[in-house]
């Protein structure tokens, strides 16, 4: 009770938000940015999902012609390639921007500046991509993209163009991103926290930034040598030209792959927060579900071409990547256990983070094992690039990362904004989005069985897919409405929500220690912990203590105009390649290395 | 949580329905090869097996939630002793690994069946007899089925005789797709500049279904094939038919022979023994034998080869056959033909 006192003191006005637009600009807060990531990338949550329904709406009965087959090719080129690089990445990154200096008892992050210019090139980046929307055609090739379709005997328009250089934008606000999370967790822990007292959110996502450091690289190349290959005619991957077409394949997947553990490992975070939180317990397991993560990360680098089993590589080579494949699931079914165990003999709060969190075990479980499924070379001939694929991936994406994410919006958004998010308003959303997503994705399974093949335009009368791609598109309205609520949840609660202090859950890690929201600085003196769970176990006035040592209101905010600058010019250069046009290349370089150079020389 | 519980029953119930309908149509599990039987088989098993998992793990989910969550005080962090915690850690990573490294065992050995030429029952001119090269080459957005060892080409229809092995080879003229039927067995990618192979043998009589399952561009959603499964004897006699020479033509058909013949036509399309040589498109020589054309997605009808012929476009965007503007004669005409090359 005393420690909730203290913590509340310095709480921040509300206000401090909304004093001017243009501090958005120019700030390098490691809050203020998660909160731009967590906002923009929500925007593209819903771009993605208003393509979703279109397709769902094309889908719902044969020979429709919603769409166009060419619009339609677009759409769910553009739904994929958002809803991972433009939604569920940047999302996660959010959090992590937000979430994890606070956990680890720091100021800010490493490099506050670089952490702009990330979260800027992965705005541009996005824009960038959806300009082509009104530029002639957007990507319409897949969200991967497979070769000598993307070439430009065959996706003439810029729209392919537009994806790689603008996947290349936003990679490479993720690499410097990555570098800054890595370096930052390794640095910048508070006193006493050695690797083996950090949060566990914390631990994911330094998982999943070594991750991205290594995976990204092959997807740059991949992007390279492809707008190579259509701007300059190198043929790359055309084999009439003495090409490869799965050197492509290849280099996607060794992105690809680690891509999903990315978008999953940072979720393992989440959920490893919120259920020892609302069991009121101690996490079981807490080296076990490290290790897991660590072990993840390490053998997701080693089953890219599980997606690639009908391409011809020879047996062998599928059964090395099968059995890796399938050890990957000892570590992911280690986790699940460990959570499940955690609400062994707790006393469950079941607030809306928590159910999300249940329906997280359940939905990701099924997404596992459809995923062994898959991971079986005789079965994977037979489902693979069908709606059996489409249904796994979206357990794993949807039913896993998704409801996630929701859960993590729950639980921190009285840290972000001092309010509680409506828990009625909360578990009427939970029951939407459990029906509607069950409905939309069940059903696919069977439909895969039955031999639909995914990214098919429509299909004939004469075939049984009917009725389940009706069911289907009323399900994923049914999505639409939980999200719908979700906004209503967040319109409603920022103005009249109830009132949150600084630790509204008995949270057990040190973001709960301060203010709800922090101020600028987070924590006025570091912190000293010495246990895995300072605000359990430690006498938390010795936490808050440290918070209150000295009088830090006059700590000037750190701003910089040049990561904009930075990303701005190298969308300008962007435009410049896509149309090879000289003078708008030398521009946009002129503006990225003055922002380069404003950075370097900028008094700090 | 009893509102979960209540949720998840019309899950349940749909899962049923979905089974019926499944079982009511051509899906992975009708095989009519050993091949794709032994895929349903390890499909059944994992699903047995993943459904079991589930109900445990999930059922233990839904008793903890249940069961922790009532009746007890509210209060500060409940603390339960976890003695053993090590033993507990490694026995649920032992369970996993195992019930895996059972499924990986049984999936290689299917694997090694799928891979295997089956053993013909003969030797020499007997076991020939019992395989048939097929050469698939894949098109945006059609399919042509090649029979090198009996000199046919053919589109859209692949024939077969009931009991033999065939021993197929994909391939790609332009961008990556993929032959599938699920009733055949597992799919295999047609890639350029690759030449795939795959092996189904064919048991079952019928007439079933096939279709691109790799993303290939604007029609990919009408790139159809048929697989045609019959006796040996109809079987022979339709070689012997596929191997004449393009019928003789008389008086309207004879005309538009010659408007072929003259037109854009043969730029990509063969008639065998003819100049039209075009290989774009497929070999029409015996057009009019097969039961559907448009990549498998028309009935071969008077009707629909009189609307295919006054605009392409109409009955299936995208392909790449241009609009020849033709005059309602030489529609006719140019029907009279196709529907006389038998």
């Amino acid at each position: 009770m005393q420690r909730n006192m203290l913590v509340d003191a310095q709480a921040l006005p509300l206000q401090r938000y909304q004093t001017s637009v243009l501090r958005w600009l120019v700030t390098t807060n490691h809050k203020d940015i998660g909160l731009l990531y967590i906002s923009a990338s929500f925007l593209f949550f819903i771009v993605g999902g208003v393509e979703a329904l279109v397709i769902r709406l094309q889908l719902a009965e044969p020979n429709s012609r919603v769409v166009s087959p060419e619009v339609y090719n677009q759409i769910f080129t553009m739904h994929g390639t958002t809803m991972i690089f433009l939604f569920a990445m940047p999302i996660l990154v959010g959090f992590a921007n937000y979430i994890v200096p606070l956990q680890l008892g720091a100021r800010d992050m490493a490099f506050p500046r670089l952490n702009a210019m990330s979260f800027w090139l992965f705005l541009f980046g996005g824009l960038v991509l959806y300009s082509s929307f009104v530029l002639g055609g957007a990507p319409d090739a897949g969200w991967f993209a497979y070769a000598p379709l993307t070439g430009t005997d065959y996706s003439p328009t810029h729209g392919m163009d537009f994806w790689a250089l603008g996947i290349l934008m936003t990679g490479v606000g993720s690499t410097l991103g990555a570098i800054n999370f890595v370096v930052t967790i390794l640095n910048m822990r508070t006193r006493g926290m050695s690797m083996l007292k950090m949060p566990l959110f914390s631990w994911q996502i330094l998982v999943t930034a070594i991750l991205i450091l290594f995976a990204m690289p092959a997807l740059t190349v991949d992007a390279i040598l492809l707008y190579f290959e259509r701007a300059f005619r190198a043929p790359f991957f055309l084999a009439q030209q003495g090409g490869q077409p799965i050197l492509w394949q290849h280099l996607f997947w060794f992105f690809g792959h680690p891509e999903v553990y990315i978008l999953i490992l940072p979720a393992f975070g989440i959920i490893s927060e919120v259920v020892p939180v609302f069991s009121r317990r101690r996490i079981f397991g807490y080296a076990a579900i490290i290790y897991s993560g660590i072990a993840i990360g390490f053998l997701g680098f080693t089953v890219w071409a599980h997606h690639m089993f009908v391409v011809g590589l020879s047996p062998i080579a599928d059964a090395i990547f099968s059995l890796d494949s399938m050890i990957i699931a000892v570590p992911t079914s280690i986790k699940i256990f460990n959570w499940v165990a955690t609400m062994w003999g707790g006393r469950l709060n079941l607030k809306t983070p928590m159910l999300f969190a249940i329906g997280f075990i359940s939905m990701f479980m099924i997404g596992g094992f459809s995923g062994i499924t898959l991971a079986t070379v005789p079965v994977d001939w037979q489902v693979t690039d069908t709606y059996y694929v489409v249904a796994h991936l979206h357990y794993v994406l949807f039913g896993g990362t998704v409801f996630a994410i929701f859960a993590g919006l729950y639980y921190w958004f009285p840290k972000m904004t001092g309010r509680f998010l409506s828990e009625k308003i909360g578990a009427l959303q939970f029951w939407f989005m459990v029906l509607g997503f069950n409905l939309t994705f069940l059903p696919m399974h069977i439909q895969g069985l039955m031999g639909m093949p995914r990214r098919i335009y429509t299909y004939a009368a004469n075939t049984s897919w009917g009725d389940l791609n009706f069911l289907e598109t009323i399900g994923s309205f049914i999505i639409a409405i939980a999200v719908g609520i979700f906004l209503w949840n967040v319109a409603v609660s920022m103005r009249r929500g109830r009132p949150a202090d600084g630790d509204p859950w008995h949270g057990h890690t040190l973001e709960w220690a301060v203010s709800s929201p922090p101020p600028g600085y987070n924590f006025a003196v570091a912190p000293i912990v010495h246990s895995r769970w300072p605000l359990l176990e430690e006498n938390p006035d010795s936490v808050a203590e440290a918070h209150f040592a000295t009088d830090v209101t006059d700590i000037p905010e750190e701003t910089s105009v040049f990561p904009l600058v930075v990303a701005f010019g190298l969308g300008v250069a962007v435009y410049g390649l896509v149309y090879l046009y000289p003078v708008l290349i030398l521009l946009g370089v002129a503006i990225l290395f003055a922002g380069i150079v404003g950075l370097v020389y900028e008094p700090r | 949580m009893l509102s979960f519980v209540r949720a998840t029953r019309p899950a349940l119930l749909l899962i049923l329905i979905s089974a019926l309908a499944l079982a009511g149509c051509e899906s992975v599990f009708t095989p009519i090869s050993p091949q794709a039987q032994s895929i349903a088989n390890l499909a059944t098993i994992l699903f047995v097996v993943a459904g079991l998992v589930f109900v445990v793990v999930e059922g233990t989910l839904l008793y903890f939630v249940l069961r922790f969550s009532r009746g007890r005080p509210a209060g500060e962090t409940a603390e339960v002793e976890t003695k053993n915690e090590r033993r507990i850690e490694i026995a649920w990573t032992a369970a996993p690994a195992v019930v895996l490294a059972i499924v990986f065992i049984v999936s290689m050995v299917i694997l090694r069946f799928l891979v295997t030429q089956p053993a013909a029952p003969g030797m020499g001119a007997a076991a020939s007899a019992q395989t048939l090269n097929v050469r698939v080459v894949a098109h945006q957005w059609w399919w042509e089925f090649d029979y090198p060892d009996l000199g046919i080409v053919t589109a859209n229809e692949m024939h077969a005789p009931v009991g033999a092995t065939l021993l197929v080879s994909v391939e790609s003229a332009d961008v990556i797709h993929s032959f599938w039927s699920p009733v055949l067995g597992g799919k295999i990618d047609a890639i350029p500049g690759q030449i795939n192979r795959t092996i189904y043998t064919v048991t079952k009589v019928g007439d079933y279904g096939g279709q691109c399952s790799e993303f290939c561009g604007v029609d990919h959603a009408f790139m159809l094939f048929r697989v045609i499964v019959e006796p040996r004897a109809q079987f022979d006699s339709w070689v012997r038919q596929q191997q004449a020479p393009a019928a003789t033509m008389t008086g309207h058909a004879a005309s538009g022979e010659q408007m072929f013949m003259n037109g854009a036509c043969i730029g990509c399309h063969t008639i065998n023994g003819t100049i039209a040589r075009g290989t774009l498109g497929p070999n029409l020589t015996h057009f009019a034998s097969r039961g559907t054309f448009a990549g498998s997605t028309q009935q071969n009808t008077r009707d629909n080869i009189v609307k295919w012929l006054e605009d392409p476009q109409a009955l299936k965007s995208g392909n790449l056959m241009p609009n020849l503007h033709l005059t309602p004669d030489q529609i006719q005409a140019l029907a009279d033909y196709l529907e006389s090359l038998r």
